[in-house]
């Protein structure tokens, strides 16, 4: 059975792209076949995150209007098996995105690929609908800081009311909590929520955390998905989240005592 | 002197952090009471006429409308024959 994943959070700039790159990456990784569809129309960006903004040559909203197929669209991604991107259009507006046609296309994946990821786009309007609106699980990605984790709020109050399993009542999405820019040294001090803090806002599980860090910048300056860099804090976080939603127990990292403070509670 | 510093923000206010939770949950709560309020009236509409009629859910409609400084409240019950 496949899957659907939305990464969300309302608010922008949080990590949703560089989370939908490292977070689809990793299910490939695991033997996974993936697809990442970017939602943001009119603003694409994902491509340029994974590597692949040369090879883009029919878009999303192309396949909605049947002006290209599926196959014409996908890029293989060139480092890693198993992993596609289907890249947003950078002329036509979010209004292109149709239900319909959004509906079509994510059945067409549904019987190719095992997990299809969602990069939606920042906001609380139509783009942000249609790449929620046909999810399974959802990834909240939110930062330690007020205006982010209200926007979460606000995104995780229409997953359970504006996408199709909240309107056909079926078994509500599955909601994860990802904390990213975490600064253990400033929740220390008390200049930065705590990762507790959070969680008891939001009130839903916690998939991971992962640490505010500079290999993030570079990772996306040489358009390599953070997560290929295992030497870094970052790359190990979001590949212990991928264990995380896998079903495993990741063993708790040593490193300066971050990750086994953090997941040792 | 920096050490002077911390020594007076340690003991001169609340810790900024605390702050932000604070004043989140409080505005979290208020907007999600605000969004849960519109479902609640209709089911427990729903269960007030049904002392008195059978209807199913679907029979219940419920709009909320803002116009100019008021909201408008619109509300349809469909009764059976």
């Amino acid at each position: 059975m496949s899957k659907i994943i939305v990464i969300t959070s309302g608010k922008g700039g949080v990590g949703k792209t560089t989370t939908s790159a490292a977070f689809a990456t990793g299910l490939a990784l695991r033997g996974n076949k993936t697809v990442v569809i970017d939602f943001d129309v009119g603003l694409r960006n994902l491509d340029l995150v994974m590597g692949c903004e040369r090879r883009v040559v029919y878009d999303f909203i192309n396949v909605i209007n049947g002006e290209a197929n599926l196959n014409q669209a996908l890029i293989k991604d060139k480092r890693v098996e198993n992993l596609f991107i289907l890249p947003a259009s950078q002329t036509r507006n979010k209004d292109a995105l149709t239900l319909k046609g959004v509906a079509r296309i994510l059945e067409e994946l549904k019987k190719d690929f095992d997990y299809i990821i969602c990069d939606s786009p920042a906001g609380i309007e139509h783009g942000a609908i249609m790449a929620m609106y046909f999810a399974d699980e959802a990834l909240i990605v939110t930062n330690p800081e007020v205006s982010s984790v209200r926007d979460s709020d606000r995104i995780i109050g229409m997953l359970s009311s504006k996408t199709r399993r909240a309107m056909q009542k079926m078994p509500a999405i599955k909601e994860h909590l990802l904390i990213t820019r975490y600064e253990e040294k400033r929740v220390n001090k008390g200049e930065m929520l705590s990762i507790k803090d959070v969680q008891e806002i939001l009130a839903i599980s916690l998939l991971g955390v992962i640490p505010e860090s500079l290999e993030i910048l570079k990772a996306s300056n040489s358009g390599i998905p953070v997560i290929l860099n295992k030497e870094t804090d970052a790359g190990q976080a979001y590949l212990d989240i991928v264990a995380r939603f896998l079903g495993e127990e990741p063993p708790q990292r040593k490193k300066k005592g971050f990750f086994s403070r953090l997941f040792g509670i | 002197m920096r050490i002077i510093y911390y020594i007076i923000s340690l003991f001169s206010s609340q810790k900024s952090a605390n702050l932000a939770k604070e004043r989140l949950q409080i505005i979290v709560t208020q907007e999600r009471r605000k969004r849960r309020y519109l479902p609640l009236l209709q089911q427990e509409l729903l269960e007030v006429v049904r002392k008195y009629a059978s209807i199913e859910e679907e029979d219940i409609q419920i709009h909320l409308e803002k116009q100019g400084n008021y909201e408008v409240l619109e509300m349809n019950i469909a009764l059976p024959k």
